[in-house]
């Protein structure tokens, strides 16, 4: 059959690739790729004084970027970025590896209550760590009783990091899970019977043949943290300025579209360098697990 | 010797009764064989041994001590998987020696040893390749060197050969018994085929869902089967089924066979009179072409006549079916050489009645 009509199945199939990819890819190519081209374009000329740009090709808008106010911003949102990948990383492995033990009904019950605070707005769950941490919260009325508190909680990095790992701990867990839930019981059970104890045969099979799934998890948390500009505002109360927020107040309040876009560019540029280099681990770890 | 002795266990999985009261000694040295069909328990059994499995009844004793009570990794077991279960991130070097690792031996004899098992598996030149990287048959071989180069007081070998087609087999085979031979470990290798059983072990137990049959050695399994099942499952047989009187067994329909008499002590079940099954070989039944002026049956010894249906040639012998009015099914006969018989030839039928095995039903 394919020997007599290559053209004819050739054609078929490029036209099915094109129906079945065609829509993801012109929307992407309309939202994504356009904003992107315009973001980029705009890193080079000099600001409009109402916002815009002005035509006028410059390299100022990269030179500001070496200025250490805002390397400040961009290393230290990296930092807390890291820290909730982290912490969502240690949190999640140990939560991931129980819910892939778990009896078939269990999983379900499991990963429904891993993605259950989805299900409630974004903001309103903000605004829920505000009642528990401020000098009057909860936790301080606790700490009060017990004469240890007010203590100041709301309106500091560890606010930032709580905030962003509640939101983004599920990103976390679930790919973990996935990756733990594939590996095939027996290599836990050749390890043991070959001599590992439980600890060994975790450091030696389990997880390096989950890596896949940590990077994956990791670049998922460390994405939004990264970028977001909410909980910084909302937890942080403005003191500590995430490089989300720069790029926000760029655009929004200063009009320095072009130095918005440069900072937009750096932020895209660790994310790119981290997901390469994710592709490249995970190819190594995962080549035919 | 024995060194691990099996004592009523039973294994329940929900209403799956996998092992029923499973009683076995398996000796020091010897090469034993678990053999049944599919889904039949033999799986389940080697889990226990390796203790991946608990029982939920029974003891199982190695050189007289609670094996039970001893977690997986700290028991002088190997398993070879039935899926090889080779770890995908390590080389095949790095998979053998991952167990000697584990013993924390000193570096310049792991790689001794490793080297070493990995020339008698034939491997050496395939040391620092992946998993992923081998032929189904080198996988096999890498999973079989990495639980001997442990040296285990056991080794246990879940349907070993099965992937491998016939011609690597019958060589794995050899392999393996060369193997058991030199490093004088315990194999107890499970399998569903009744003639690698045969060929390659000391004593087989034949297993049918969740309970030991026979446990014998081969020869013994093969002439002196206990049970119909056995007498089916190991080797060809013809079976028949009818009462036992002084001259034989009588069956519907096709008159006295010649069976052995029943001897006292031995088969209580078969006195005369009793319903009993025989059993007997293909290439213990004589055939001997009718003429046109022959008697009907009953005049050759043997009682049975039948047609020939089908004739097939494998070289070393010939198989030969026949139709036997009154029996279902064809019976086998094996003959050396080429049969001296042709399709449509009529033929008496007879056997020595002591070739014969009677059965209790
Ligand atoms: N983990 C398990 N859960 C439920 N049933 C099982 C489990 N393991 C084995 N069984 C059942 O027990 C029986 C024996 O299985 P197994 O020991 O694997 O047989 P074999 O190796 O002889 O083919 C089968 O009916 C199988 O379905
Ligand atoms: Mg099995």
């Amino acid at each position: 059959m394919t020997g007599t009509g290559p053209p004819v199945a050739a054609v078929r199939k490029a036209a099915g690739r094109l129906v079945t990819l065609g829509p993801g890819f012109g929307f992407l190519t309309v939202f994504l790729l356009v904003p992107l081209a315009l973001v980029l374009s705009y890193t080079v000329f000099r600001r409009g004084r109402f916002g815009g740009v002005v035509h006028e090709p410059t390299g100022e808008n990269f030179t500001r970027l070496a200025d250490p106010l805002y390397l400040d911003v961009v290393f230290g949102s990296v930092k807390l970025a890291v820290i909730t990948t982290l912490l969502a990383l240690l949190l999640g492995y140990p939560t991931a590896y129980m819910i892939a033990k778990l009896p078939a009904k269990w999983k379900v019950i499991a990963l429904v209550a891993v993605v259950l605070p989805f299900w409630t707005n974004f903001l309103i769950r903000t605004y829920a760590w505000i009642v528990l941490l401020n000098s009057e919260g909860m936790l301080n009325s606790g700490l009060k009783a017990l004469g240890l508190g007010p203590v100041e909680l709301l309106y500091t990095d560890g606010a930032i990091v709580a905030g962003l790992l509640y939101a983004y701990l599920p990103l976390m867990i679930l790919p973990l899970y996935s990756a733990i839930e594939r590996l095939d019981p027996s290599l836990r059970e050749a390890s043991a019977n070959l001599g590992a104890r439980p600890a060994r045969t975790f450091w030696s099979v389990t997880l390096p043949l989950s890596l896949p799934g940590v990077l994956t998890g990791c670049v998922f948390v460390f994405v939004p943290s990264l970028g977001n500009f909410v909980i910084p505002e909302l937890l942080g109360g403005g003191r500590r300025i995430m490089v989300g927020n720069l790029i926000r107040d760029q655009f929004l309040k200063a009009r320095d579209w072009p130095f918005g876009s440069v900072l937009a560019l750096a932020v895209i540029a660790v994310l790119v360098l981290l997901l390469f280099a994710q592709a490249w681990a995970a190819r190594r770890a995962g080549r035919d697990a | 010797m024995t060194l691990i002795s099996i004592d009523g266990v039973s294994r329940r999985f929900g209403q799956v009764t996998a092992l029923d009261t499973v009683s076995l000694d398996i000796r020091q040295g010897e090469f034993f064989a678990l053999l049944g069909p599919s889904g039949c328990g033999k799986t389940t059994l080697l889990r226990i041994l390796a203790g991946f499995e608990q029982p939920d009844d029974g003891k199982v004793l190695l050189d007289g001590e609670d094996l039970l009570a001893v977690p997986p990794h700290r028991r002088p077991v190997n398993l070879m998987f039935q899926s090889y279960a080779l770890f995908p991130h390590m080389s095949v070097e790095k998979n053998v020696a991952y167990g000697l690792e584990r013993e924390r031996l000193p570096r310049q004899e792991i790689r001794d040893r490793v080297g070493g098992v990995l020339e008698t598996v034939g491997l050496a030149a395939q040391a620092r390749r992946r998993p992923h990287e081998l032929s189904g048959g080198q996988r096999q071989r890498v999973a079989l060197a990495r639980a001997i180069v442990k040296r285990p007081r056991l080794l246990l070998l879940d349907e070993p050969l099965s992937a491998l087609d016939k011609k690597v087999r019958a060589e794995m085979q050899l392999e393996l018994k060369r193997l058991q031979n030199e490093v004088g470990i315990t194999f107890v290798v499970v399998t569903h085929d009744q003639e690698e059983a045969m060929s390659l072990a000391d004593r087989i137990a034949v297993m049918r869902g969740g309970r030991v049959e026979q446990v014998d050695a081969p020869v013994d399994l093969y002439e002196r089967p206990r049970t119909p099942f056995v007498a089916d499952f190991v080797g060809a047989n013809n079976l028949f089924e009818g009462r036992v009187t002084g001259k034989g067994l009588e069956v519907d329909e096709l008159g006295v066979l010649p069976a052995p008499p029943s001897r006292p002590g031995e088969g209580a079940g078969l006195a005369e009179g009793s319903r009993a099954l025989l059993a007997i070989r293909p290439e213990r039944i004589r055939l001997t072409p009718l003429t046109r002026s022959d008697e009907e049956p009953g005049e050759h010894g043997g009682g049975l006549t039948g047609e020939v249906v089908d004739v097939s040639f494998y070289g070393g012998t010939s198989h030969v079916a026949l139709s036997v009015p009154g029996h279902e099914g064809h019976v086998l006969a094996a003959t050396q050489g080429p049969a001296r018989v042709d399709v449509g030839v009529r033929v008496a039928l007879s056997w020595a009645a002591g070739d014969a095995t009677l059965l209790q039903v």
